[in-house]
């Protein structure tokens, strides 16, 4: 009789695989996984509570800090609900630089993890692509505010800096080529049989088990609920654009790859119809008060991130500084599912399907 | 070279073989410095990189730098590792991969031994690679290389198999299994040459090959994305580049025997070409082998290990057995 016994192995905070300082305990069978149990915090920096001694447009650098690869949105969430709770106008132009930088942003986004994501699986090639791409989108950016990751763009009220000339040409000319680089993406790997074979059917949940986790985005879109926010509960100008919301049917690794490059295409067909309506001119910042006190009381605005719903929930007393400032971050709730999707997979596996659901640790930890 | 077999062995000849394995390792570590440029450059420009450009012109030098900072490096030994084992690992990897080179023709005349089981010397001599792998894994005392080693056992037990059956049907069209005489039996035009009447064998020996040499889409012994560095996870300093040098002369070897076994070997592709040295004939064959394999690593992401298994299995060893039989109906027929 051979005794045998579960393997207790610590993979992370410094594995390659785990986009960061996230740190999961796995028991494993063989190869097989018994148990998971995921360990977060390594990069707890504690934004909400510091929130609560800054002013607004002071914690607007901390946004950007939370999901590092999509910093826009993240600006956007808190301005937008700023704005909301005093009523403020946002001047057309400022919204539309907004409504630019997100979609941008969630290509970029994207971009990212398409990239990472076929590292994790092996192929080492598409990373480089994917970020020379990206790289475009960071130069805009770099243009439009003079930063490249942590952008600090928006301001409740509108944007901190108007586009320099011939910034929205181009934007378009990114547009109309980051169209062909994606029907390269697609011929090289999206029918690659090693890579169907290593996602078709893996990290599979159906409808019911993505609400009763509180998925969001393209990991609750993969199993067939159209649900996206800029649809169902339009924000900014997404109501007057022309766009389809992405969904998959099994909800596995693979239909969530294709809801994220279905969400390039529709997010490239935003930019294009929002850089012909583009204004002009117009101011970029709307008439704001010199110091912002929201009026006391509360609101959670909710918005599309790369990632699913991140929201931003404000507490005010009528001071200057928020009472409590909480987010929603879509990361850490997307998160939770995974020690239910790893038990009984492989190791290899197991970064598949982390890899799939799209975590940012700067979000998850906060 | 071959006299010097036959004559007893003396000062004289044993002088010869001691010159002759110098020379052969000087080769192989010459080949072995520039095909890691190589395939950095390749790969480098197959993803719109420049590769190493800065050690030296071109950044040829690159390699010879990164192997003087292996040598520099501390030599680490984990407190709870095996150390006899753990030292011995990385020599027991080495030894055969070199050894294996000695019985490779390059051309008519320039091979050092000429032995008649030709291809399971180097079978039986890979082989021990594999234990040592599996020694490096367990002795590091790691959970990461322990995992990279039995899969890395696992994977060149399973592929050996199809490697060898693939090579049969060479064998029953030759009657033997000297390489030379194989070579020989290609001698004509480039359609004479093995890969065409063999292409099933071909391919089974190709794919098994990429995976005996661990390599995309088959590196899982190593693969970085779950195991971190697989087997060699606690290995640095000149340990690890016994590791790597292993790799990339199995990588040397398997692309000699494929050009020997299917691609006739130093044979001109028409024999109007034959005022070109054989030996030039062989080294563009062999280039261009490596050259598919570095290619594919830009190209293919990595299989999964039980999808590997069943591959070998499932699809490998019933195709190679189909090709033995396939050949022996073809030459029964003819």
């Amino acid at each position: 009789m051979i005794r045998t016994e579960e393997l207790l192995l610590n993979v992370g905070p410094q594995h390659p695989s785990t986009h960061g300082v996230f740190r999961i305990v796995v028991k494993l069978d063989g190869e097989i996984i018994t148990e998971a149990t995921p360990v977060m915090g390594y990069l707890h920096r504690g934004t909400e509570k510091l929130a609560e001694n800054l002013n607004y447009t002071q914690i607007i650098p901390y946004t950007d800090r939370m999901d590092y690869v999509s910093a826009m949105t993240n600006n956007y969430v808190l301005v937008h609900a700023v704005e909301k709770m005093m009523g403020l106008e946002v001047p057309e132009r400022a919204e539309f630089l907004r409504l630019v930088v997100m979609e941008l942003q969630r290509i970029a986004s994207h971009l990212v993890w398409w990239g990472t994501y076929l590292l994790d699986i092996g192929a080492i090639s598409p990373f480089l692509y994917a970020f020379s791409d990206r790289e475009r989108i960071l130069g805009l950016f770099n243009e439009l505010c003079g930063a490249r990751l942590t952008y600090n763009y928006m301001r409740v009220g509108g944007v901190k800096w108007d586009a320099p000339d011939g910034w929205i040409d181009r934007v378009k000319t990114f547009v109309k080529d980051m169209y062909v680089r994606l029907d390269e993406y697609h011929n090289l790997v999206s029918g690659n049989e090693i890579f169907l074979a290593r996602i078709k059917g893996i990290g599979q949940y159906d409808v019911k088990t993505a609400i009763e986790y509180g998925l969001s985005g393209a990991n609750l879109r993969c199993t067939g609920v159209d649900w996206d926010l800029r649809k169902a509960e339009p924000y900014s100008l997404y109501d007057r654009f022309d766009f389809d919301v992405v969904v998959g049917k099994n909800g596995d690794c693979y239909d969530r790859y294709l809801c994220r490059l279905g969400e390039i295409t529709q997010s490239l067909r935003i930019l294009e119809q929002a850089l012909e309506q583009f204004p002009g001119e117009g101011d970029t910042m709307g008439k704001v008060p010199r110091v912002i006190r929201p009026p006391a009381g509360e609101i959670y605005v909710r918005i599309e991130s790369p990632r699913g719903e991140i929201g931003c929930h404000i507490v005010s007393k009528g001071k200057a500084e928020p009472y409590r400032l909480k987010f929603r971050r879509p990361s850490f709730v997307n998160l939770q599912i995974l020690p239910k999707l790893l038990i009984g997979e492989n190791m290899t596996n197991m970064v598949t399907i982390l890899g799939g659901i799209d975590i940012v640790l700067g979000e998850v930890d906060c | 070279m071959q006299h010097f077999w036959n004559d007893p062995l003396g000062w004289g000849n044993a002088g010869i073989f001691i010159a002759g394995a110098v020379a052969v390792l000087a080769v192989v570590i010459f080949f072995v410095t520039y095909a890691i440029y190589f395939e950095r450059k390749f790969i480098g420009w197959m993803q719109f990189r420049k590769g190493p450009n800065r050690v030296g012109p071109l950044g040829l030098l690159q390699t010879v730098a990164d192997v003087a900072k292996l040598l520099l490096k501390e030599d680490t030994i984990p407190s709870k590792a095996d150390k006899g084992l753990f030292v011995l690992a990385p020599v027991l990897a080495f030894v055969p991969s070199f050894v294996v080179l000695a019985f490779i023709p390059y051309s008519m005349n320039l091979q050092f031994a000429d032995l008649n089981v030709g291809f399971l010397y180097y079978i039986a001599l890979s082989g021990i690679t594999t234990i040592a792998i599996v020694v490096g894994g367990w002795a590091s005392n790691n959970k990461y290389s322990l995992l990279g080693g039995m899969r890395s056992a696992a994977q060149m037990i399973s592929y050996e198999v199809p490697l060898v059956m693939s090579i049969v049907g060479v064998v029953m069209m030759t009657g033997s299994l000297n390489l030379r005489d194989i070579v020989i039996a290609q001698e004509g035009y480039f359609w004479d040459w093995n890969f065409l009447p063999q292409i099933l064998g071909f391919g089974i020996f190709v794919i098994s090959a990429i995976s005996e040499l661990n390599r995309t889409p088959f590196d899982l012994p190593e693969a970085e994305s779950e195991l971190v560095a697989g087997y060699h996870v606690e290995y640095s300093g000149f340990r690890f580049a016994f590791f790597m040098l292993t790799e990339y002369i199995y990588l040397y070897a398997i692309a000699c025997l494929t050009t020997l076994l299917f691609l006739g070997g130093w044979n001109p592709p028409f024999p109007q070409l034959d005022f070109i040295p054989g030996v030039l004939w062989f080294f563009l064959k062999f280039a261009f082998i490596v050259f598919t394999i570095f290619w594919i690593r830009a190209t293919f992401p990595r299989l999964r290990v039980d999808q590997l298994m069943s591959l070998a299995w499932k699809v490998l060893l019933p195709l190679a057995i189909l090709n033995i039989f396939l050949t022996a109906l073809g030459i029964e027929l003819m």
